[in-house]
């Protein structure tokens, strides 16, 4: 029992980051139906931000406030980065297939992982620990860290945050609008390559979000962790149901504990720990061969 | 009068293609609704009526892209609900698109080649191994492909890449194409859609002399009513997804119901 | 057509005969003092393996029009599959046959069989994976593909009998010869297959599925072959790496290697043959041509190691084609005297920005990714 409860904690804790990355792809993919492939490298590219905050404004000092101003610095050159992305890389390919705009999409994800492993090396950096890290006892020998509850608060703040942009701004209105049809948007007078770029700064910086949390977890960061995260993100997105946002939490939160409780509990059923990066795919391909539109998605007839 | 024309419409034996109460419903809206058709051997049979009357609908049900919610569907006597388009295009019903549908890379002669697939004689091997089959079935394709043209002039088009034929020219190469397949039924989507007069002209003698020639039922689902009424022996008139008239052109022409429904209470 | 099978016996003996004398030039004594050095002899070894990893995949995603990004998972199990059997019975079949090892009928022969081992593998991979994904389309297929193609890798990597996770040491039965008669096999089957009635129903799946379907097509069932026999392709290409790389990792099949493969058909054109084999070519050697470019240095940064921009570079090439030439160097047309003769009525302005100025190396990104995976293991 404690120890299911603490794969659950941990669990939810990798979970979050999925999901505040699994957010960007769903937003991106709600409006473009673009699967943006360098969407997980854009949360690579937060976590170095970070890191480059960290280190070279404040000296790796631990305290709160050091902490926001990295949190806060990482998703705003996140989502410039972002917003850059798209302008100069997926807008001039937006009126092209479908396949181009992905290919173009696979680019840039390599352009990112190349551009950041010639500058900073392959070698994995160590991200300094900002906040105080403590365990606490729950009960029996279930234990939470401070920054599992740091994670938890914040994935749950910019979520919310996400939510009330969402549906109660002038641009969330927006941005529903746009992803509804975008032609008819652009008919009503929005402004819907404001709203693009909007959106990709938003996904970007939430997934920055969650490049600075994992690193404050999991304190080794490199070029290519955004690969394997960001495709477990995708699944995560299409699991809950593409386009839809509390999709893309629930999607997040059960890959993360789908993953841990293999690690945790596979090698009763003859699953290894080794298994761990397969969980995901094998999620993946269930959800697209029995419900493709996800568990909250609603299926969309293909009109002939 | 028009529940006689029915009765005698659904007497079994010499139809080729026949609908049962076929129903399609998306959703709270019957494309159609309850319709009996009954086509018989060697005539040229339309389906008219107005803007959204549910004509396509039933174009679509008849070759497999939907499968009715309720009703039947026949070919010759065999039922054909559920089948894949591909299953029904093996039976010999063939069809043309409203909003053509051609390959765009290919050339008008390798469009209408495609479609020499179902009749194609020469397996992978063959092809793998370029053995003396192989050639003989790609010379035949090409063979009949190529009289299939001419008769609708546009032999002189061949190499010429299909969508970049003029707008008329690719209705009939959507219709040539449909008869590669050697089909013994024929279904013309708005084939005159886009025509301007004298194109309309020709396609109405064309449509005769292809039906006499290659031995065809054709049922002709058309907005032009110059069209209808000049090629056409009997016709249906559908609006909202049922029938609402049934006869020959005169009848039709007379008819109130289809006049109401084609001018609005 | 007596002639056509003229023509073909001429042009495969022609064929073979430069394949010979490149072989010769290969060996240690060079032909007439002409030889070509190890380094060169590897780099001509991989491009011939891509050019087959290529044309297979364009059959799937340049003619039939199916977005498969799953490529480096059949290659994986062609080559483990084979590996498996030649490294269990590869000396025995081989004594059995001439009573010694390393001649060269027996080696043949227990490669024709890993060949065709690995081909049936992977095309009974192909079966099981194409039947339930192509009733996706677009998006959702190809991330249906890469999803397979990573969980065949992990599950390779978890099987001791062929090495885990520290790699597996494969006798190297391959030779120059075989891996070219196999690439020329490949092309000539695959262009066979495309101007067919078969590959006619492919192209016009890619065309216009519902069309095609008017017409006669089962396009269920055309999808699947064509899937299966681009997987089968790929698995030939995995045999032949393993038999002379001599040593497999699954490192070697990661997402990165489909991906490679799909860069080098979109750089030449989907649904080009020439294209197909021309971007395998460009995407497996410009990465080592522009591995000499300079150092620089910049004051106040020191010296900057251009080569080691190149993967950078050809990231942006990659961009900028997608941006300026998205139908690739030839489109769906083939490259050729025709080609070169065309009259040319556009400016064609955009040319030169996808063009040939340099696209990196398949190894290159290879040799990257996997330094930068040691490393975090580290």
């Amino acid at each position: 029992m404690d120890t299911f409860v603490q794969q659950l904690i941990n669990g939810l804790t990798i979970g979050s980051i999925y999901a505040l990355i699994a957010l960007g792809y769903t937003l991106v993919y709600g409006i473009l139906k673009l699967i943006n492939f360098a969407h997980g490298d854009v949360y690579m590219v937060g976590a170095y931000m970070g890191f480059l905050i960290a280190v070279y404004v404040f000296g790796s000092q631990a305290s709160i406030f050091n902490f926001v101003v990295v949190l806060l610095g990482a998703m705003a050159i996140a989502a410039i980065i972002g917003m850059a992305i798209e302008r100069f890389a997926y807008r001039p390919v937006r009126k092209f297939s479908r396949m181009t705009t992905l290919i173009t999409a696979m680019g840039m994800s390599l352009f990112l992982e190349y551009l950041f492993t010639f500058i900073f090396s392959g070698v994995p950096k160590t991200f300094p620990l900002l906040i105080q890290n403590d365990n606490y006892n729950l009960f029996g020998e279930v234990t939470i860290s401070t920054t599992q509850i740091l994670i938890f608060m914040i994935a749950i703040i910019l979520m919310l945050g996400l939510e009330w942009i969402i549906h109660k701004t002038k641009i969330g209105k927006a941005m529903r609008a746009t992803s509804h049809n975008l032609n008819s948007a652009k008919l009503m007078g929005i402004n819907t390559d404001f709203v693009i770029a909007f959106t990709f700064a938003l996904g970007s910086a939430l997934a920055a979000a969650g490049g600075v949390l994992v690193a404050q977890y999991q304190p080794k960061i490199f070029p290519l962790m955004g690969l394997m995260a960001g495709l477990k993100a995708f699944v995560a997105a299409v699991l809950g149901g593409i386009g839809n946002v509390m999709g893309a939490v629930l999607g997040g939160l059960l890959i993360g504990m789908a993953e841990t409780f293999v690690v945790g509990y596979g090698h009763y059923v003859g699953i290894p720990s080794t298994y761990r990066d397969a969980v995901a795919f094998a999620i993946l391909i269930l959800v697209l061969l029995i419900r493709p539109a996800g568990l909250l998605g609603s299926n969309v007839q293909e009109k002939v | 009068m028009s529940e006689d024309v029915q009765k005698t419409d659904n007497a079994k034996g010499k139809y080729v293609l026949k609908t049962d109460r076929a129903t399609m419903q998306f959703g709270g809206l019957k494309a159609v609704d309850g319709l009996d058709l009954a086509i018989e051997q060697g005539e040229i049979f339309g389906l008219i009526g107005p803007n959204g009357a549910g004509k396509t609908t039933v174009f679509n049900i008849l070759t497999g892209v939907y499968e009715p919610t309720e009703g039947d569907i026949f070919v010759d006597d065999k039922l054909i609900n559920g089948l894949k388009p591909y299953q029904i295009s093996r039976l010999g019903v063939s069809r043309t698109f409203q909003n053509i549908r051609l390959f765009p890379s290919m050339s008008v002669l390798e469009n209408v080649v495609t479609a020499c697939h179902r009749h194609a004689n020469q397996n992978m091997f063959d092809a793998i191994f370029r053995l003396p089959k192989y050639f003989r079935d790609e010379e035949e394709h090409k063979e009949f492909a190529l009289e299939l043209l001419e008769i609708f002039g546009l032999k002189k088009y061949a190499e010429t890449g299909g969508t970049s034929l003029p707008y008329g020219k690719q209705r009939r190469l959507e219709i040539v194409r449909a008869l590669a397949t050697k089909p013994r039924i024929l279904l013309l989507d708005e084939p005159a859609a886009g025509m301007n007069p004298s194109e309309q002209e020709d396609l109405t003698d064309l449509i005769r002399e292809i039906r006499d020639k290659f031995d065809l039922t054709i049922l002709l689902v058309e907005h032009n009513m110059r069209v209808v009424m000049g090629v056409c022996e009997r016709i249906r008139v559908v609006d909202y997804g049922k029938s609402i008239a049934m006869g020959t052109p005169d009848q039709i022409k007379n008819d109130p119901k289809v006049i109401e429904a084609y001018l609005g209470d | 057509m007596n002639n056509t099978w003229i023509k073909s016996l001429i042009g495969g003996v022609i064929m073979f005969g430069l394949l010979y004398v490149v072989s010769l030039m290969m060996s240690k004594a060079g032909l007439f003092g002409f030889g070509i050095d190890d380094y060169s002899s590897r780099l001509l070894h991989f491009i011939i393996i891509n050019i087959i990893l290529a044309t297979s995949l364009n059959l799937i995603n340049g003619y039939t029009g199916q977005f498969s990004i799953g490529h480096a998972g059949f290659m994986a199990i062609g080559a483990y599959a084979s590996a498996y059997f030649t490294v269990t019975y590869g000396t025995a079949i081989e004594t059995a046959i001439s009573g010694e090892t390393g001649g060269l009928l027996s080696t043949s022969i227990v490669l024709l069989i890993a060949v065709a081992i690995g081909a049936l593998a992977a095309a009974i991979a192909g079966l099981i994976v194409g039947i339930p994904s192509l009733r996706l389309k677009g998006d959702y297929l190809a991330i249906a593909t890469l999803g397979f193609a990573e969980i065949i890798r992990i599950v390779i990597l978890n099987i001791d009998a062929v090495g885990g996770a520290t790699g597996y040491q494969v006798p190297g039965y391959a030779n120059f010869l075989w891996i070219g008669f196999f690439a020329v096999a490949t092309v000539v089957i695959i262009h066979n297959i495309v101007r067919s009635d078969m590959g006619r129903a492919l192209i016009s799946i890619r065309e216009d599925e519902l069309a095609a379907e008017a017409m006669g097509v089962n396009t269920t069932r055309y999808k699947v072959i064509s899937f299966v026999i681009s997987s089968a392709f790929a698995g030939v290409a995995g045999v032949l790496f393993a038999h002379y790389n001599k040593f497999l990792s699954t490192n070697d099949f990661q997402f990165i290697k489909s991906f490679e493969v799909i860069i080098m058909i979109v750089i030449g054109g989907m649904g080009s043959m020439t294209g197909a084999i021309l971007g395998a070519i460009i995407v497996t050697l410009l990465p080592e041509l522009l591995r000499q470019l300079p150092d620089i240095t910049v004051p106040g940064l020191g010296v900057v190691k251009f080569a080691d921009l190149r993967l950078v570079i050809f990231a942006l090439i990659l961009i900028l084609t997608m941006i300026f030439r998205p139908q690739g160097l030839f489109g769906n047309r083939e490259f050729g005297l025709s080609w070169i003769m065309r009259p040319r009525t556009a400016p064609e302005g955009t040319e030169a920005v996808g063009g040939v100025e340099g696209v990196p190396i398949a190894e290159d990104i290879k040799a990257k990714h996997l330094a930068s995976e040691e490393d975090e293991k580290k």
